[in-house]
């Protein structure tokens, strides 16, 4: 343990890429198999079950610190992490434990089943034997994923200098349904386990936002187009007589849309799709919204299925004949996409409609209509262009239409977590509405927290520091006097907010200190922007 | 506030109304005592300073020629039948507590402190009192100092290991107390001591007062070369800067209390962060409330609100002054302007 929480502390100690990735690197040249295999795991967000509920931790860690529960929560809201405000506040004397990185992980999976009295006595005796980065990694391993700013790219890239494994055929070899219970390093790393490989997904290619001038791309005629369809992305994976839909979260979701794993009997043998998974209702593509009530659910009821059918939107091919052929060009590739696409003729399996134009006008009127079709904008793909791995500039490109926009004011704010600890930067915004007696107030609408620098937020921290005027937990409201544009990418009516409004993906376009709070947007001019 | 109160919260600082004296006012007074000399505590305009005297030579370069009496510890003065003495805070060099008795009835704000001997200022003396005025910049469970031998030690290696890989190493304190209490704690054998101008001012004032190993002052003329691998200390605001240019490559290195917490150290932008305080932790607070024996306590600045909650679930009748103190900020870039460069 102390090997992997010194890794950790080096990660934390640098700002420069080059120097996490040689401090990884070095860490898998000394670790042993069974620490490499869970660091590998606990870096692409394979951690344990939760065995401890955070409830529970925070009175154990409460109860050893021997301060009042609420002393404890108001710390943690200041410091923004509970494994690290759990690490600060227990004391920490003695420093025993010599237990690897593994033991402790395989003891965590043991204790989830155990008694509420037996895992607070295993807690708080691990806390009390490890030193102040051991106790914090440990924590951080029961209370949630494990982020800290280690991306799964840039551990494939150690990873690959020490093994001399090329980093794309790493980033594949790391996909899909592993743990380290079910595989050794060097199986996962060199070898091949043919039962593994059933259901492994390909890293999927993702494109950057498009940078420069549409005509800097060069000849029209070399690219294709296709709408950017607002839903999950996903593999559909067809092997042996089996089917698996991953999403690119990479969880397996095959259970949750049985329209889509109805297509284990019609779809040949050694196929994998990449594309969409969309809401489809009475013959329409549906709005994320729409999409988002299937996506929490573990049991899919009758109702719902009825209610938000999904389709899959298929973009692009990866395996045919059980063949690789990410190698192929886009235009071979899709030719053998529809091809199979036509022969599978099943009602929940789509192809995304590609477009050629003649000059890149057509495209930007194409991207004016996107938001009638329901599509987030376009994709600009490369003819030529291979399937890459991860997210990669030049052959592909998103164009998105540009955002909604409205002018709200800020009526609350939460202490950020990470790097923002310790400010306010998490605001709700509210919109004008009338009350009964016709006056005009504030209607909660939207949460927003990026979009500003961090000077803005310094700046506007120090204003809501000076107008709070109640406190609730980590949660302030403020005396009105902010005034915020926000940016969103889509809404839609719905029950499930005060507002009756959703907005998707609201963000903070830029701080309008021009304005005075009079000056914000009302709830209907809002309303206006819903489509019919 | 109670009317009887010894020492009052008014618009211009602490007041004792009975001898007509502040205590580090924001507002320019008459006579004003000085706990020490960080900006927010020693402020410009006042008529009369009262300070102890090694705290003198730092307010005189701040504020300039200033009508300022020194006096020493425990050497009690009376105004108008109040008593007043001077008692080492530990903060930094020359600050000080301040002791004010009436008829048997004793307060003591203790301005800016710490209870761990630096080994740089004298060390903070517990006083006892009816009513005690703290500070509590780090009055949060979270916050809990280790021993300085092994946060130095920390500093000494990473210096070492910059120096190994051919990387210069800037650290980053306050110009006052922080930058003189890393110099004196710096291991001279690994290398050269650099320092930025502001730096160096401040401790060219100090010298006469303590025994600080040997600086060298980065001008123009200073090459790059002549810096690298050694240490260089620099206040915060001074990261980021074209200043810096002349250090690469380097590794940056900052030491706050703030870097008990990995969101500020990120926020930062810092390579390493060295939590280092000239403020007291959690147990430090509580311990001295303790030992002053007070039953009632007045929390001015930090986190006020928490730490005085929990001191009345612990018995004390404690409430919270809004005063213009600001501990020691989060985000030093904007605390310190760098007075030459």
């Amino acid at each position: 343990m102390k090997q992997f929480a010194q890794l950790i502390e080096k990660l934390d100690s640098t700002n420069k890429t080059n120097q996490k990735v040689a401090a990884l690197a070095s860490y898998f040249e000394e670790a042993n198999e069974e620490d490499k295999l869970w660091t590998m795991a606990i870096l692409s967000h394979r951690r344990p079950p939760r065995p401890v509920n955070t409830t529970l931790l925070r009175s154990y860690a409460a109860e050893l610190a021997e301060i009042p529960l609420w002393l404890f929560e108001e710390s943690y809201h200041i410091v923004g992490d509970l494994a690290e405000s759990i690490a600060l506040v227990v004391p920490n004397d003695i420093h025993s434990s010599d237990k690897s990185l593994s033991t402790i992980l395989d003891e965590l999976v043991l204790l989830k089943p155990k008694t509420d009295l037996e895992k607070k006595k295993y807690v708080q005796d691990m806390w009390m034997q490890l030193d102040y980065y051991s106790r914090f990694v440990f924590t951080k391993f029961l209370t949630g994923s494990f982020r800290i700013g280690i991306s799964q790219k840039l551990m494939t890239k150690a990873l690959s200098q020490v093994t001399s494994v090329p980093q794309d055929e790493l980033a594949y070899r790391l996909m899909g349904d592993w743990e380290p219970g079910t595989t050794t390093f060097d199986e996962l790393v060199f070898g091949r386990n043919e039962q593994a490989y059933v259901s492994k997904p390909y890293p999927f290619y993702l494109a950057y936002a498009l940078e420069n001038e549409l005509e800097e791309l060069g000849d029209v005629t070399e690219w294709v187009a296709e709408h950017k369809w607002d839903g999950i992305r996903g593999q559909v994976i067809a092997r042996k007589g089996e089917i698996f839909v991953w999403s690119r979260g990479e969880e397996l979701v095959t259970d949750k849309y049985p329209e889509i794993a109805a297509l284990v009997n019609f779809l040949p043998d050694g196929i994998v799709i990449d594309g969409e998974i969309l809401a489809f209702i009475d013959g329409q593509i549906g709005l994320f919204n729409d999409l988002q009530t299937r996506i929490g659910r573990k049991n899919v009821s009758k109702g719902i299925l009825q209610k938000v059918p999904v389709i899959f939107k298929a973009y692009d091919l990866l395996e045919s004949n059980g063949e690789d052929i990410r190698a192929f060009s886009y235009v071979e590739r899709r030719a053998l996409l529809e091809d199979l696409v036509q022969k599978t003729n099943h009602p929940a399996l789509h192809i995304s409609e590609q477009m050629q134009f003649s000059s890149w006008e057509e495209v930007t009127a194409e991207r004016e209509l996107s938001r009638d079709k329901r599509s987030e904008g376009l994709m600009l793909k490369k003819k030529s262009a291979s399937y890459q791995v991860g997210r990669k500039k030049g052959d592909w490109w998103k164009w998105k239409t540009d955002p909604l926009t409205i002018d709200a004011v800020l009526t609350y704010a939460m202490r950020g977590h990470g790097r923002r600890t310790n400010l306010f930067t998490d605001y709700t915004f509210g919109l004008w509405q009338p009350n009964e007696a016709g006056e005009l107030e504030l209607v909660t609408f939207a949460k927003a927290y990026s979009g500003l620098t961090d000077k803005e937020f310094a700046k506007v921290d120090s204003i809501i520091k000076k107008t709070t005027l109640e406190r609730f937990g980590p949660v302030r409201s403020v005396t009105p006097t902010l005034v915020f544009e926000l940016a969103f990418e889509g809404i839609a009516f719905s029950n499930r907010h005060k507002s009756g409004v959703a907005v998707r993906f609201p963000r903070i376009l830029r701080w309008r200190q021009d304005k005075k709070i009079e000056d914000a947007n009302t709830l209907d001019d809002l309303k206006a922007l819903i489509p019919e | 506030m109670k009317h009887s109160d010894l020492l009052i919260f008014n618009s211009k600082g602490i007041y004792c109304p009975k001898a007509q004296i502040y205590i580090d006012p924001w507002r320019p007074v008459k006579n004003a005592i000085i706990t020490h000399g960080h900006s927010d505590h020693a402020r410009f305009g006042h008529k009369n300073y009262l300070t102890h005297h090694s705290n003198i030579p730092i307010i005189r370069h701040r504020l300039g020629e200033i009508n300022v009496r020194g006096i020493e510890w425990n050497e009690p003065f009376h105004i108008n039948g109040v008593t007043f003495s001077l008692h080492p805070a530990g903060h930094i060099i020359g600050s000080s507590q301040v002791r004010v008795e009436h008829k048997g009835e004793v307060w003591v704000f203790t301005g800016d402190y710490k209870t761990e001997d630096d080994g740089v200022c004298t060390p903070y003396e517990p006083i006892k009192c009816n009513t005690m005025i703290t500070e509590c910049t780090f009055g949060l469970p979270a916050f809990k100092w280790k021993p300085q031998a092994d946060v130095f030690e920390e500093i000494n290696e990473w210096w070492q290991s910059n120096k190994d890989e051919g990387k210069t190493s800037v650290l980053f304190g306050y110009t006052l107390g922080k930058a003189q209490r890393i110099l004196m704690h710096l291991d001279p054998s690994i290398g050269k001591i650099f320092t930025h101008g502001a730096v160096e001012n401040m401790t060219e004032i100090l010298r006469p007062q303590l025994n600080m190993p040997e600086t060298h002052l980065i001008t123009r003329e200073t090459s790059p070369k002549e810096i690298l691998g050694n240490v260089v200390i620099a206040p915060p605001s001074a990261h980021g800067t074209p200043w810096m240019r002349k250090m690469v490559p380097f590794e940056t290195g900052t030491c706050s209390g703030w870097m008990a917490f990995r969101g500020a150290r990120a926020r930062r932008a810092t390579d390493k962060g060295f939590v280092l305080s000239d403020h007291c932790d959690w147990q430090g607070l509580l311990q001295s409330i303790k030992e002053s024996e007070a039953t009632r306590v007045i929390c001015t600045h930090g986190y006020t609100d928490i730490f005085s909650k929990y001191l009345r679930e612990i018995g004390y009748d404690a409430s919270i002054e809004n005063t213009d103190y600001e501990g020691e900020k989060e985000d030093t870039s904007v605390t310190e302007t760098i007075q030459s460069a």
